[in-house]
This record gives C-alpha cells, sequence and structure tokens, in this order.
C-alpha cells in the first residue's frame, strides 16, 4: 500500500466532508456557540442578589456596611424591615433573595460579631443560595476584619478561593465543552461516515480492492482529526481572550493531552461502527452512549463526588472524567504534568484498549 | 476462469430458522466467456458473486478466480478482479471524474492507459465529468459504475444485475457494452432477473432457491427441452387458462403476455381435437399457433411456473 494510495483515500474523505458544506459548518461553529451560551448565557454565577437588613438600632457602622453592600456588584439593597416583620411574606412576595438579621449595635459590638448576624436565603434554588450565601459571609467577614483588627481582635474562620478567586463558571465549563465537542466530532462523526459506507454498498467496493482495512480507517479518522484540532485552537482562544480563563499551566501538556483524548474519541466512533449498521443507530448509540455520560458523568455539569458511589464508578469508564480532569489540573491550576499522569495514563490504557478491540472487530468481509 | 464446486451458504439470525441462500452449487465459466446468472429476486445470485469476490465465506464447497483460491487468495482476488455491487454503489456526492480518478489511484494505475478499454463506455458519460454522480440518471449510472470496476483493466468481471432500474433501451446499449467488453478477452459473469437477456450470454444458469437448474448456452436449452411451444389466445382468458389446464393432453400451461403458453404430452399433439375440446367449453375466438420457443419457455417449463 503506497502512500500515494493512501492521500487519495484521504483526499476522498476531504471531499465528502467538504461537499457537505452545512454539516461542516455545524462541525466548526458548534464550539464557537457553546462556548459564547455557557460564557454569557448560561452564567451560574449570580448577581444582583436582592437584600433586606432587619435590625433593631440603625447605626453609623450599619451605614456603612449598607453601603457597601450597595456597591458590591453582587448585591442590591432593597431596605430596612422591622423586627416584626413577616420574613416568610418577604420570600413569598418576591421581594428579596436574602434577608440578614443583625442583633444589637453594630458599632459596639462584643465578641465575634458574626455570631450576631443570621444569614436568612430564599433556599428554593439550593445551589443559588448556597452561592448567596457564600458570597454574603465573604463580604460581612472583609468588613468586619477591618473593624477587628483595629480593636485588636482576631476573625474566626477565613475563606479563600483560588484558581477561581470570582468562583467564574467558565473555569469549570471550558474543560467540559473541550471533553464534549471533541467527543463528539471524533466518536460520532467517524462512526457515521464509516458506517455511511456500509449503508450505501460503496463498503463492498472498498474492500474488494488493493486497500487493507487499516487504510480505510486511517483515511477516515484523518480529516476528523484535524477538525478536531481546529476546534481545539478555536475553544482555546475563545476562552482565553473572551472569557478570560487563562492557560496556568504548560500549553504543550495541555495539547499533548487533548491529541490523546481526540485518538481515543476517533478510536471510540471507530468502534461503534464496527458494531452498527445504519448511520440512525450509530448516531444513536454515540449520543446516548458517548455524549450524555460526557455531559452527566464526566464532572461538567454535576460534581462527581456528589453522585451515589455506582455512579462514581460508572464515570471512571467515561474517558471525558479523566480528560476534563487533566485540563483543569494543567490548564486551571497550572499543576505541573506529575500531577496529571494518572489521567493521562488513564486515557492511554482505554485508547490502547479501544484500538485494539476495534481493529480486531473490524471485518475484512461482510456481515 | 471461475470455479465454483458445491458451494452451500445459509443464512442464520437470531429467533428464525436458517435461509438456505444457496444450496450445492457448481460451475464453471470458461476464458473470454459472458456468463449470466438468471434468476427471479431471491434465488441465490447476489450470494453466489459476494463469495465468489470473497466477501463472505461458503459454508461448504470450494471456488476459484483465475486459479486463485477465493479464501486463501482473497487478497490476490481483491487486487485483480472487478467487481459491480448490485446497488448503485459509486459516491453519490462525488462528481464523476471524482469517481474514477479515486478508483484508478485506490488500484494504483493511471486513468489514460485504462481509457482504450473504457472508451465506449466513459465516451458518453465525458460531458458530465463534472457532474455529481447522485445526479445522473439510472442508465448513467450504471456506466459509471461499470467505468470504477473497468479502470484497473481486470481480468474478470463480476457485475451484479447491473441493469436493475435501468430503461430498456439503456439496458440494450449496456449489454452491446459487455459484449464489445468480452470481446477484449474479459471473463465476465453477470446476473440478471430478465430473461430476455439471457441471449445475450454465452452460457447461462438458470437459478431458483438457491439451486442451479439449468447450465448451458441458451440454444441447447431449448432445444433440449424438446416440446414444442403452442400459443393459445381467446376472449376470455381465465377461463381460457383453466380449460386449458384441464385438458386431457396438456403437460403445462402458463399465461405469457397476450397468449398462454402450453406445453403438450406428446411431441405431435392433435391440435384439431384441442381446438375443439376448447370450442366445446364454450371459448369464443380461440386462436391457436405454434411458437418459437425463447429461454423464459424454459425457465417456466423446468420450474412448472412457481415463482418462488
Amino acid at each position: 500500500m503506497g502512500m500515494k494510495k493512501f492521500i487519495s483515500l484521504v483526499g476522498k474523505e476531504n471531499r465528502h466532508i467538504l461537499r457537505d458544506r452545512w454539516t461542516m459548518a455545524i462541525l466548526l461553529i458548534m464550539p464557537v456557540v457553546q462556548i459564547l451560551l455557557f460564557g454569557f448565557a448560561i452564567s451560574t454565577k449570580i448577581r444582583n442578589i436582592r437584600v433586606e437588613i432587619i435590625t433593631e438600632k440603625r447605626s453609623e457602622a450599619l451605614n456603612r456596611f449598607v453601603s457597601k453592600l450597595d456597591a458590591n456588584d453582587y448585591f442590591i439593597f432593597k431596605g430596612y424591615l422591622n423586627e416584626s416583620s413577616d420574613i416568610d411574606s418577604e420570600f413569598r412576595k418576591d421581594k428579596a433573595d436574602m434577608i440578614l438579621h443583625i442583633k444589637g449595635n453594630l458599632d459596639n459590638m462584643s465578641g465575634d460579631p458574626l455570631q450576631n448576624i443570621e444569614v436568612i436565603a430564599d433556599a428554593s434554588n439550593p445551589s443559588m443560595a448556597a452561592s448567596e450565601q457564600l458570597y454574603s459571609l465573604k463580604l460581612i467577614r472583609s468588613f468586619f476584619d477591618r473593624g477587628m483588627k483595629k480593636a485588636g481582635k482576631k476573625g474566626g474562620i477565613h475563606v479563600k478561593f483560588l484558581y477561581n478567586p470570582q468562583l467564574d463558571s467558565a473555569y469549570n465549563f471550558v474543560p467540559g465543552i473541550m471533553g464534549l465537542i471533541l467527543m463528539m466530532i471524533c466518536a460520532m462523526m467517524t462512526s457515521i461516515s464509516i458506517v455511511k459506507e456500509k449503508e450505501t454498498g460503496t463498503m463492498e467496493l472498498l474492500l474488494v480492492s488493493p486497500t487493507t482495512p487499516l487504510n480505510l480507517i486511517l483515511a477516515k479518522m484523518v480529516p476528523y482529526f484535524m477538525i478536531s484540532c481546529i476546534n481545539l485552537a478555536t475553544i482555546m482562544l475563545l476562552s482565553v481572550y473572551l472569557l478570560g480563563v487563562p492557560v496556568s499551566g504548560s500549553l504543550i501538556w495541555l495539547c499533548v493531552v487533548s491529541v490523546l483524548y481526540i485518538f481515543l474519541a476517533l478510536a471510540i466512533g471507530l468502534l461503534v461502527s464496527t458494531v452498527m449498521d445504519s448511520q440512525l443507530s450509530a448516531m444513536l448509540l454515540s449520543v446516548a452512549g458517548l455524549i450524555l455520560p460526557t455531559i452527566l458523568l464526566s464532572g461538567m455539569v454535576f460534581p462527581i463526588e456528589n453522585s451515589p458511589a455506582i455512579l462514581q464508578w460508572l464515570s471512571c469508564l467515561v474517558p471525558a472524567r479523566w480528560y476534563i480532569s487533566a485540563v483543569r489540573k494543567l490548564m486551571i491550576e497550572g499543576l505541573s504534568v506529575r500531577f496529571a499522569i494518572m489521567e493521562i495514563s488513564v486515557l492511554a490504557g482505554m485508547a490502547l484498549v479501544v484500538v485494539s478491540i476495534s481493529l480486531k472487530n473490524f471485518k475484512n468481509r461482510l456481515a | 476462469m471461475i470455479k465454483a464446486e458445491h458451494i452451500s451458504k445459509s443464512y442464520v439470525s437470531a429467533g428464525h430458522a436458517p435461509v438456505k441462500a444457496l444450496d450445492d452449487v457448481s460451475f464453471s465459466v470458461s476464458d473470454g466467456e459472458l456468463f449470466g446468472l438468471i434468476g427471479p429476486d431471491g434465488s441465490g445470485k447476489t450470494t453466489m458473486f459476494r463469495i465468489l469476490v470473497t466477501l463472505i465465506l461458503a459454508d461448504k464447497g470450494v471456488a476459484s478466480v483465475n486459479g486463485m483460491d477465493v479464501v486463501k487468495d482473497y487478497e490476490k482476488i481483491r487486487n485483480s478482479v472487478g467487481y459491480m455491487p448490485g446497488r448503485f454503489s459509486v459516491y453519490q456526492d462525488l462528481t464523476v471524474n471524482e469517481n474514477i480518478n479515486f478508483f484508478a489511484s485506490l488500484f494504483g494505475v493511471d486513468k489514460e492507459e485504462s481509457m482504450p478499454l473504457i472508451e465506449d463506455i466513459y465516451g458518453s458519460l465525458r460531458p458530465f465529468g463534472n457532474r455529481l454522480a447522485g445526479a445522473l440518471s439510472g442508465g448513467m449510472k450504471q456506466k459509471l459504475a461499470l467505468c470504477c470496476a473497468l479502470i484497473h483493466k481486470p481480468d474478470v468481471l463480476f457485475l451484479d444485475e447491473p441493469t436493475t432500474g435501468v430503461d430498456p433501451v439503456s439496458r440494450k446499449e449496456f449489454w452491446q457494452m459487455l459484449r464489445n467488453l468480452r470481446s477484449n478477452g474479459i471473463t465476465i459473469m453477470v446476473s440478471t432477473p430478465y430473461m430476455d437477456e439471457a441471449d445475450m450470454c454465452d452460457k447461462i444458469a438458470l437459478m431458483q432457491k438457491g439451486m442451479i437448474l439449468a447450465l448451458d448456452t441458451t440454444e441447447n436449452l431449448i432445444s433440449q427441452m424438446g416440446n414444442q411451444v403452442w400459443g393459445v389466445s381467446g376472449n376470455n382468458m381465465y377461463k381460457l387458462l383453466c380449460d386449458v389446464r384441464s385438458y386431457r393432453g396438456t403437460l403445462r400451461c402458463y399465461p405469457f403476455g397476450n397468449s398462454h403458453h402450453v406445453f403438450f404430452n406428446s411431441q405431435e399433439p392433435d391440435i384439431s381435437d384441442f381446438g375443439n375440446y376448447l370450442w366445446g367449453c364454450g371459448n369464443e375466438n380461440v386462436k391457436i399457433e405454434r411458437l418459437e420457443p425463447c429461454i423464459e419457455d424454459c425457465y417456466l417449463y423446468i420450474t412448472d411456473g412457481r415463482r418462488i
């Protein structure tokens, strides 16, 4: 099998892809749209939390606290309530997201001021309530810290968010989108394009020719590999320059891990194509068996640590979980590659297994 | 030279009884012969082709193409034969020229070298060189597929139902091309469900239910049939069919276009007695004439009219 024959196979695959303009456009634009959607529309960051304050006595310190609160991006001060007001009805009428109950006089508080402040949040949306509570505690803490330092007192527990000080969701979903898009393009598109040859009968012609299955498969993979690399570059550029997510670690190792993941995804697509006989079933299997687990079990949307044990084990089989974890370490946390050895070896191992199974499975004949 | 000896093949699918696609099939095709597998859909033609081009394995029996065994030397066979599957299988989203160039480079040949061989066929495609293959007419598609199958100048050509779904004029043209190719020394094995195409072959095998019922030249098959064929027509064709079949001298009778074809028990049937019988049954305008038997008569005679 000469290089010339291989190149002509690759050229044919390129033509198939380029000629299908809409599919090509979707493949290239999808990452951009997803980054924009997750970056701006579907932000899990909470802003404009409406705050009301219950207090017995307005003091100078309280006024300073309120103006600081109002100046903060995350909070809007909506007004004071009386001791006797009905907290429940405030939430029910949707007048506030959070109510601070300040007992006593802020000016001359003895002991830890935090013990005299009650944070009441509407927890009908639990993740919002949790973030509201975090933000407000942080604000209150920083306000009183200064005052207490002056008074020579020591503060309580100090909370500090490393790597993602603003709790920006972009830090979480950029690795997730990389894992998702690459899996989608590589696995789904490769499997569909191989199965298409079976479905239209051209596989018979390719088999009754001097080409070998290995060449056939490699030629199918080359164009999707290239599209994936373009997508990888698009996602990285957008996240660095538009969303401000830095590449804190080694860019080279990040690329190495990504190429390994792309290769694994291509191999999975090949495996799907050896099992399925129609484009529709190949697509369904890719969506149900690859893309949904990538979204649900990779830690992209839901933290794996919170799932039941059985799902945690299952998630170990999802390549994206390891990839996303490696990208978090290398890109966001800026760790050296030593700390991602585990992820890299799992991905490499998976690739080896999948490639050998699918090459063994790839039929040299029909049926 | 193509040789098949005692080939059997069954398809097994879960939950169903195995389907016997080929049952002890043997035949041979000499070099430079145009050989036709003739039979209805489901008679095992495609299975036979797939076994010979090494795409599937037979359960029993041995087969070879130009001395190469279909199991052991499958790579050699794949490198050397030309194959055109039953479905239109070239790339619909590539143009005519792109398809031809692709198959030329796949086999590592220079397209220009093969031009003299395919010129005859490619000539009518040339004006559509930049048209997508999917946008061609049925006959043009088959010509393109044939060009692609011939691009590496194979010694043996396998064509599985190349004229199915093609208009009658293009079908005639296609068969003329095959005869021209044969005169270039290429051995051609072709299948078709159309009986009228059998005359174009040097030798045919009539197939049914995975078995070869008859194997010879068309002329020999017809002359071996021995019995004469008579055509009968009248006003009420259905009543006529029933009455002909109830006549004691009738061996077989089948509806055949505008008339019924009748085979009698004896070589020299008493036609006047036959006519009187039909008249006595109340048939009107009965016309009886002696016919030149064709290969379809032969097929109906052998299979006793059972199509499936």
